[in-house]
């Protein structure tokens, strides 16, 4: 079985944006279940953040791939 | 160690899925070369065009007999526009949004019936999971979130609305201006082709490794009578994926096309 320990550190470095993406959503339903009517309003503006959010996830699978260890 | 063990005793070895899944071999007869200038005509490249057809005859044919009483295809378009319409432009831009509700619904339709192939059979193969047509579809973007915004406020009058923030002392200026330069002029096409790409790119690389997992553990492991019932739960968890897929490629779809409202409304937004 092959593989590369990048996924390891890949994986490590997703703990960040998943707890931000929780974070991101868990004020989402939190604003909808207060304020119901405000749906509408905060469902951009979730998307948003968990966009950006997951921009880091993003760049950390794409460097997993393209970072070499030296002598393979 | 009885992993090992496991994976030593099963026979004829497991070749991981990696990226090399992603280079479809060319229609005309070219061969990748290690910079893959040389291909031509992929899979992926007639999948794009097919893409843009099938979503210009969705809209068309949805669109095509209006009734007042809608049938249900109409419906289905008529929710899909406002969604896009009402949704996304009107929420993001505000009120000149007019202008740009065909581009941002031709873009949500491209993008979402593109990633929908990822798990059409036959077709299994997202087009942006090449990260060079995200790359073109976020330069599209760039460009014209730029000329609006230079059409809009001027050349000099856009760079000073984006690059200078508002309301900072000026001694922090020098530091601030060209973070702002890196942050919303360089790094955001980056990070709109490359959330696209990547979610597409694991997507399709996850369900290549449930279904060739699946039936390695199925057909070819030998040692332990596990591994069978192992291959069968790969499977279904690869079903599992494929279900995923499907709100991922229409998540994607909805974020690219919402980033780039935000974009277009951060460019025509009046200083404050």
């Amino acid at each position: 079985m092959g593989g590369s320990l990048n996924m390891v550190g890949y994986g490590l470095a997703a703990i960040g944006p998943g707890i931000g993406v929780g974070l991101v959503f868990a004020a989402y339903i939190n604003g909808t279940a207060r304020q119901p009517e405000m749906q509408s309003r905060l469902q951009p503006i979730a998307f948003l953040g968990f966009a950006l959010t997951e921009a880091l996830a993003i760049i950390g699978i794409a460097l997993a791939f393209v970072i070499k260890a030296k002598n393979s | 160690m009885s992993h090992t063990g496991l994976i030593l005793a099963a026979g004829k070895g497991y070749n991981t899925p990696g990226p090399l899944e992603f280079f479809l071999p060319d229609f005309t007869g070219k061969q990748w070369n290690e910079k893959g200038y040389d291909v031509l005509l992929t899979k992926a490249s007639v999948l794009l065009v097919v893409g843009a057809i099938v979503a210009f005859a969705f809209l068309r044919v949805t669109a095509r007999r209006g009734q007042v009483v809608p049938s249900k295809g109409q419906y289905l378009g008529e929710q899909a526009y406002s969604f896009v319409r009402n949704g996304i432009a009107q929420d993001i831009i505000g009120a000149k949004y007019r202008r740009y509700v065909p581009l941002l619904l031709s873009l949500f339709f491209f993008v979402l019936f593109n990633n929908l192939f990822g798990i059409v059979p036959f077709f299994t193969f997202a087009p942006f999971s090449r990260v060079s047509f995200a790359y073109g579809l976020a330069a599209l973007v760039w460009v014209i979130y730029i000329a609006v915004g230079v059409m809009d406020k001027g050349a000099f009058g856009f760079l000073k609305h984006t690059l200078v923030p508002q309301g900072v002392p000026g001694w922090i200026l020098p530091l601030l201006v060209p973070l702002e330069f890196l942050s919303n002029i360089i790094v955001r096409p980056i990070t709109l082709s490359l959330r696209l790409f990547a979610n597409m790119f694991a997507g399709h690389l996850l369900l290549v490794l449930f279904s060739t997992g699946g039936a390695w553990l199925l057909f070819d492991a030998t040692g332990s009578i596990v591994l069978k019932p192992a291959g069968v739960l790969a499977y279904l968890i690869g079903i599992a994926i494929g279900f995923l897929e499907v709100i991922v490629a229409t998540l994607q779809a909805y974020v690219f096309t919402l980033l780039t409202a935000t974009y277009i409304g951060g460019s025509l937004a009046a200083d404050h």
